[in-house]
């Protein structure tokens, strides 16, 4: 391949170094009467449609390890490059990570040819990962981009599957939002209807969807820019804290102070000069 | 013959609970219905556009009719994820030959890059797929390349889990020396039954004529497809 990458991808095989240490590990803790740890899962709602200027890319912001919101200002838009950014469902390490060394290996090709990137590499290069560790990497990617060619719409599935399509919905909620998408999708939509669609679209997961919820995040990429909308819409359900939990100083009475002052002595000194012409 | 089975056959990493959705453990497929036909002067290639991940379709629109070469075509079924790189993977190794050979490449060639594939990692992939073009030497060809990687030329040929129900429309509808217009109304035909009694087949149905002059593609939309019954 004629691009430089920022990890070494194995030449043969799959690499499941750490599949046999999970299974011990597991082993050993069901043996104490320990849980395993459950990952942390983006439950979630994640749309994106292309409009007449450019991608539109909505997302919740919740993140939950079980039954738990582990995270309530998650952000789910990722970004790959100035052009291209990615929306992440399934297990949170592995969306982030993905999408970490996409944008990484992207941003290396943009030095050496002095271009944007286009969608299709990325998706070209998430298919490529994907596929070779066959599903075990639990990522379901939307990714929405503009380059030269046009403005485009992608998924990724685990497994390695890509889908081009106009508009899209993915995560636990994908169903409430793809019904909002169905019903009042158009191609070629102004930008403000464009928003307010996917925003209704994120807001139906967020209501019908336990793992989805609190705000919702918006990202506009159009050929003059991006626009990171984070939070486009904050949650009504937002709670107020009952009490200030600051300590003021005075709180924890101190019953004997020592101090002991520490004796430096200056060895060498050095100076560079910088050109900082 | 190419028996599709429903159970996805690989490991889940993740413990299934409530909040794990069918399309984070199930493989996306494209149970789906293929067929292609030989005529003389080239050949014509059909596909319903339905991908489900279990229960759910995940794409309606899909486009399983994918280009290998400029004359050459093949249509996927199983696995989304295993043709696509599959065929990605012969279109490489394809348009290295071809250059190296300076002309245009054998729909045999395509055909065998498919098989030698597919056999060698049957184990891995769950890949069906129907090879169909036109070259000089021998004119419209089919190969079916069905999971376990063997290969035959067929002068009509089925795939795909809709696939069973049009084994006996295909048998008695199918006459050597079709048009192809003809060729097309009965890959349209054939496609509309399948659609109607397969689950996972549905959507539109995408065709495409390949001659020596090109390539033609059609799209028959749900409501244009033709009715067998007034149910």
């Amino acid at each position: 391949m004629a691009l430089s990458n920022v990890l070494e991808i194995p030449t043969s095989g799959f690499n499941f170094e750490n599949v046999a240490r999970n299974v011990a590990l597991e082993g050993l803790l069901e043996g104490g009467h320990t849980k395993t740890p459950k990952p942390m899962k983006t439950g979630t709602t994640i749309a994106g449609l292309v409009c007449k200027e450019g991608v539109v890319l909505g997302a919740d912001t919740r993140a939950t390890s079980g039954e738990v919101v582990a995270d309530k200002m998650c952000a789910k838009i990722h970004y790959i490059s100035p052009n291209i950014y990615c929306c992440g469902a399934g297990t949170a390490a592995d969306t982030e990570k993905t999408t970490d060394l996409l944008s990484s290996n992207l941003t290396i090709f943009s030095m050496d040819s002095g271009r944007n990137p286009r969608v299709v590499m990325a998706v070209n290069i998430l298919q490529d990962m994907l596929f070779r560790y066959r599903g075990q990497i639990g990522a379901s990617l939307i990714l929405g981009g503009v380059d030269c060619n046009g403005n485009h719409l992608y998924t990724v599935g685990p497994y390695g599957s890509i889908d081009n399509v106009p508009y899209l919905a993915m995560g636990s909620g994908d169903l409430a939002a793809l019904g909002i998408l169905e019903d009042r999708f158009k191609p070629n939509m102004e930008m403000e209807e464009a928003k307010e669609l996917v925003r209704d679209a994120i807001h139906s997961g967020i209501m019908s969807d336990l793992g989805s919820g609190n705000n919702i995040d918006i990202c506009v990429i159009t050929k003059q820019g991006v626009d990171y909308i984070r939070p486009y819409q904050e949650s009504e359900y937002k709670d107020k804290r009952q009490k200030r939990y600051k300590y003021g100083p005075g709180t924890t009475s101190i019953l004997t102070e020592k101090i002991i002052p520490l004796e430096l002595e200056v060895v060498q000194e050095t100076v560079q000069r910088m050109d900082t012409a | 013959m190419a028996v599709y089975m429903s159970a996805s056959h690989s490991e889940n990493a993740f413990n299934t609970h409530d909040f794990v959705p069918e399309w984070a453990h199930e493989e996306v497929s494209t149970g789906t219905t293929i067929l292609a036909v030989e005529f003389d002067g080239g050949v014509v290639i059909g596909a319903d556009s339905r991908t489900t991940t279990g229960s759910y379709i995940a794409n309606r629109v899909t486009d399983k009719l994918t280009p290998i070469h400029d004359h050459i075509f093949c249509c996927r079924s199983g696995s989304a994820a295993d043709t696509q790189a599959v065929a990605d993977a012969v279109t490489y190794q394809l348009g290295f030959h071809s250059i190296e050979l300076d002309e245009p490449p054998l729909v045999q060639t395509a055909a065998n890059l498919f098989k030698q594939m597919c056999y060698r990692y049957r184990e891995e992939l769950m890949a069906g797929i129907i090879v169909a073009g036109w070259d000089k030497r021998r004119g419209g060809q089919v190969y079916t390349v069905p999971m376990g990687g063997m290969i035959v030329r067929q002068p009509v040929s089925v795939g795909g889990s809709g696939s069973s129900y049009i084994y006996g429309f295909m048998d008695s509808n199918y006459k050597p020396g079709m048009t192809k217009e003809e060729c097309l109304h009965f890959c349209t035909q054939a496609l509309a039954l399948a659609m109607e009694r397969d689950g996972s087949s549905g959507g539109v149905a995408r065709l495409a004529a390949i001659t020596e002059e090109g390539l033609e593609r059609l799209v028959v939309l749900g409501n244009q497809l033709p009715k067998f019954s007034n149910a």
